[in-house]
C-alpha cells in the first residue's frame, strides 16, 4: 500500500507530539529531588552547597529519559526517517 | 549519511549542520561541516589561551597578577573538584577532568557568540563518551585484574552476565547522549524563538541564552565530568 508523503510527516508530526510526553516524568522526579534537597537544606545549612550539588548531578541524570524522548521527536521531524528518499 | 541528512532544514529554521564543503577521501565523499570550523574555533580559543597562560606561569610572580590570578584559580577549582570526587587516584586524571571540562564548556558556551555549538554534533560527544568508556574499562582490567572483572560481571549469579555487559555499553551511550541532546535542545529552541519570532525576538532571548548556553551548558560539563569520575574511581575500586 502506497502513502502521500504529506500523510507521512503528518503522522511523524503527531508521533513528535506524543514523543515528547516522555517529558512528564522527568518533571515529577526532578521536582521530588528538587523538593527533598530543600527540606535536607532546611534541616542542615551548613551542607547547602554539597547537597546542591547532588541534587544537579541526580537531576541531570534524571534529565535523560526525557531527552530521549525528545530526540525521537527531532529525529521524526527533522531529519524524517519515515518519508521515502525521492 | 548523505547529502540529504546534513542539508535539510526549512528556510526559516536553521540548526542544522550544514556542509562546507566537500572533498573525496579514498574515493569516498566526505564533508567538512559547519561542526568541524566552529571545533577548529573552540580548539584554537583554548590553545591561545593554554600559550598565554603558559607564558605567564614561565614567569609567575609572588604577587599574581590579574591573570595569572585567573589561570590559578581556574587550576585550583579543577583540582579540587577532581580530589573531592576521586580522592588518591585524583592527581593521575586532574589533567584529563581538567582538559575535558574545559573543552566541553567552552564548547557549549560557544553558542554565546553565534557559533554552532560543536557539542550539538553526536560525532563530537559520542567520542568522549567512547573515550570515558576506554578509560573505565582499561582502570577495570589494571585494577581487579582478569579474575576481577568476571566477578563483576557474573555479579549475582552468572546468569546476569548478559544483562551486565548491556550495562556497561550503555555507560558511553547515555553519557554522550545526554550531552548531546541537551546542547542539541538549547540550539533548536533558540533557533525557533529567533526564527519564528524575528523582529520580535529583541533584546529578552538574552534571558534565554543564560539559561540554554551558560546555565544548561556549565551545568551538562559538570555533570560530564562529575559521571566519568564517579565511574572511573568505581572501576578502580578500593585499595
Amino acid at each position: 500500500m502506497e502513502f502521500n508523503n504529506n500523510f507521512i510527516l503528518g503522522c511523524s508530526a503527531i508521533g513528535a507530539g506524543l514523543a515528547v510526553i516522555a517529558g512528564i516524568g522527568p518533571g515529577i522526579g526532578q521536582g521530588i529531588a528538587a523538593g527533598h534537597a530543600a527540606a535536607a537544606v532546611g534541616r542542615n545549612p551548613g551542607a547547602k552547597s554539597d547537597v546542591t550539588s547532588t541534587m544537579l548531578l541526580g537531576q541531570a541524570v534524571a534529565e535523560t529519559t526525557g531527552l530521549y524522548g525528545l530526540l525521537i521527536a527531532m529525529l521524526l521531524l527533522f531529519v524524517k526517517p519515515l518519508v521515502p528518499k525521492a | 549519511m548523505g547529502q540529504g541528512i546534513l542539508l535539510s532544514s526549512s528556510d526559516e529554521l536553521d540548526f542544522m549542520i550544514h556542509g562546507v564543503f566537500q572533498y573525496n577521501f579514498f574515493g569516498h565523499p566526505v564533508w567538512i561541516t559547519t561542526t568541524h570550523i566552529c571545533l577548529l574555533i573552540v580548539m584554537l580559543v583554548i590553545i591561545g589561551f593554554a600559550v598565554a597562560a603558559n607564558i605567564t606561569m614561565k614567569k609567575a610572580t609572588d604577587v599574581p597578577g590579574t591573570f595569572q590570578n585567573i589561570v590559578e584559580m581556574m587550576v585550583e577549582m579543577l583540582d579540587g573538584m577532581v580530589k573531592t570526587s576521586m580522592g588518591k587516584s585524583a592527581a593521575k586524571f586532574a589533567n584529563y577532568i581538567g582538559t575535558i571540562f574545559i573543552f566541553i564548556l567552552i564548547s557549549n558556551i560557544s553558542g554565546l557568540f553565534g557559533l554552532r555549538p560543536p557539542t550539538a554534533d553526536y560525532g563530537v560527544t559520542f567520542p568522549l563518551g567512547v573515550m570515558t568508556f576506554i578509560l573505565i574499562h582499561f582502570n577495570k582490567f589494571k585494577h581487579q585484574k582478569v579474575s576481577g572483572v568476571i566477578k563483576g560481571l557474573c555479579d549475582p549469579w552468572p546468569i546476569w552476565a548478559p544483562i551486565n555487559i548491556i550495562g556497561d555499553i550503555a555507560v558511553p551511550i547515555s553519557l554522550s547522549l545526554r550531552l548531546f541532546a541537551n546542547v542539541l535542545s538549547g540550539t533548536v529552541m533558540m533557533a525557533l524563538v529567533y526564527g519564528l519570532l524575528k523582529w520580535f525576538a529583541l533584546f529578552w532571548p538574552a534571558a534565554l541564552h543564560v539559561y540554554f548556553d551558560l546555565f544548561s551548558g556549565a551545568i551538562q560539563t559538570y555533570v560530564f565530568c562529575m559521571l566519568t569520575m564517579t565511574y572511573i574511581s568505581d572501576a578502580i575500586g578500593e585499595e
